[in-house]
């Protein structure tokens, strides 16, 4: 079918103009119904901007197309929004990937004990909601030796007066910041990327809350804030990274950035720093004297489900 | 430098070893990080400093005056350590590690006297493995910058030197299932 261009009607907006082959009445009453849609919807977006809502925040930009200042600006007001709310100062910070720097993990499977220190430690420094949604970015695993790793034998909700549980092992999953990341690819609106220092990140302001990227992650690393996150003031770690540990809104995805606010200014994870038996390592790939290399070069290494090709950046080894 | 650190569950007397490093390296000021290093480990790292003392433990020579009698036996002092004592027990005894003359140090196989503060070098002799992984930075921790200044921690920031192996420990609450949060 023909379609004709929109023409513009006598108070300078578009109108669509209809096809020829609508009858009169149904193209009146259309026209008359649009037009009144129009101008309420104009009048909706003039009153919002008078109010306390900003135009920006109504046309919020993605984190990539945003420039310095547009973001500074951003940054600012929500750095005020914060510490007025939760009565500490808080800092959001925007730091850059380094340039020569590709994030590297490991775990060391024959040291962990299942003793979820990392899982809270994670928790405190990544302002996750506490609890109704209890958000945890680490779930440690225990398997049975006799299987070895496997996925039908592992249980996240052990209790024990000890551990190590005799017969088990105990294996933390979280992001696994993929080489090939399925969850950045199912986003339909590029809210989630992967940065060139490795590290899968979130734009919290940009998430629809479609939960795509969940059932495309195979390690189930993401969260869902399915209620108002619970964050105690007292609690808070005001120390922020925009891509990272700053409060989450209701009905967004969120995950381990290997904690980017400490990452990005040199400093190890939260993870590595709490291990008791210092089964966690860290450090640059492209770095040969670092820890991670040194692990990945003399000790027996692995990636989880490494037939699917997502190839982690996170590895399980045995140093024993 | 002082770190809050956790550590495995520790019978007093061993703090007592490894303090002993610290009023070495504290008291008289004279060792300084640098000299304290391993040799194969970079710039960016620091010892951290060794768990303290039990208090008055240390200097050893405060009682220990002179050589004692070098055959092994039950000793009337010191019974915690004798009773945690758990490191191939069966074969070794006080003054396999510790120095007969000198007690304020430690003693290798060789002979060769080592500070407190340089224990890893008797850890090193039998657990060759261990010390090489640990200055290589796979085995133990280390905190502080990936790619800058971190500081090492001592076999004995995390092991028991009269009973090295790690305890069991009570692990933090399991998360919740999703059928426990509110809806």
């Amino acid at each position: 079918m023909k379609r004709e261009l929109p023409v513009v009607n006598e108070r300078g907006a578009a109108a669509p103009c209809p096809a020829p082959e609508m009858d009169a009445a149904r193209r009146g009453r259309s026209a008359a119904s649009r037009r009144l849609f129009l101008r309420s919807a104009i009048g909706g977006v003039a009153a919002a901007s008078l109010t306390a809502c900003r135009v920006e925040e109504l046309l919020g930009r993605n984190y990539r197309e945003l420039s310095k200042d547009e973001l500074g600006a951003i940054i600012a007001r929500l750095e005020k929004k914060h510490t007025e709310r939760y009565g500490k100062q808080v800092r959001i910070g925007n730091e850059p990937p380094q340039p020569g720097v590709d994030f590297g993990y490991g775990l060391d499977l024959s040291r962990c004990i299942g003793c979820r220190r990392c899982v809270y430690a994670c928790v405190k420094e990544n302002n996750q909601s506490r609890s109704h949604p209890q958000i945890h970015w680490i779930k440690v695993l225990e398997m049975d030796k006799q299987h070895g790793v496997n996925l039908t034998h592992a249980n996240a909700y052990y209790e024990a007066d000890e551990v190590p549980r005799p017969g088990h092992f105990y294996m933390p999953v979280q992001c696994h910041q993929c080489r090939h990341p399925p969850c950045t690819k199912v986003c339909p609106v590029g809210a989630t990327w992967k940065e060139p220092d490795g590290i899968v990140v979130i734009d919290y302001d940009w998430c629809i809350g479609c939960r795509c990227c969940m059932s495309a992650c195979p390690y189930g690393a993401r969260r869902f804030n399915w209620a108002e996150p619970s964050l105690p003031a007292d609690e808070m770690n005001p120390d922020m990274h925009y891509l990272g540990n700053r409060p989450r809104p209701k009905g967004v995805v969120e995950k381990c950035t290997f904690c980017i606010q400490r990452v990005r200014n040199g400093r190890y994870p939260a993870c590595v720093e709490i291990c008791p038996v210092g089964a966690r390592k860290f450090g640059n790939l492209l770095d040969p004297t670092s820890e991670i290399r040194q692990v990945m070069e003399t000790k027996r290494v692995f990636v989880f489900k490494e037939e699917l090709g997502t190839e982690p950046q996170f590895y399980y080894f045995y140093a024993t | 430098m002082r770190l809050r650190l956790r550590r495995s569950s520790w019978v007093p007397a061993v703090l007592a070893l490894a303090g002993a490093a610290w009023v070495m390296a504290g008291a008289p000021q004279a060792g300084t990080a640098g000299d304290r290093r391993p040799k194969d480990l970079s710039p960016g790292e620091i010892q951290a400093d060794p768990p303290p003392f039990s208090e008055g433990i240390f200097p050893c020579s405060q009682c220990h005056e002179g050589p004692g009698d070098p055959t092994r036996r039950e000793l009337g002092v010191h019974e915690d350590i004798q009773q945690a004592f758990d490191h191939d027990s069966q074969n070794r005894w006080c003054l396999d590690c510790h120095d007969n003359e000198n007690r304020d140090v430690l003693r290798l196989a060789s002979g060769a006297h080592v500070p407190f503060t340089e224990s890893y070098r008797l850890c090193g002799q039998c657990h060759g493995d261990k010390y090489r992984d640990w200055r290589a930075g796979i085995h133990g921790k280390r905190v502080g910058e990936w790619d800058g200044q971190r500081t090492y921690l001592l076999c004995v920031h995390c092991h028991n030197p009269h009973s090295p192996a790690f305890k069991p420990v009570k692990p933090e609450p399991r998360p919740l299932r999703p059928d426990e949060m509110k809806r």
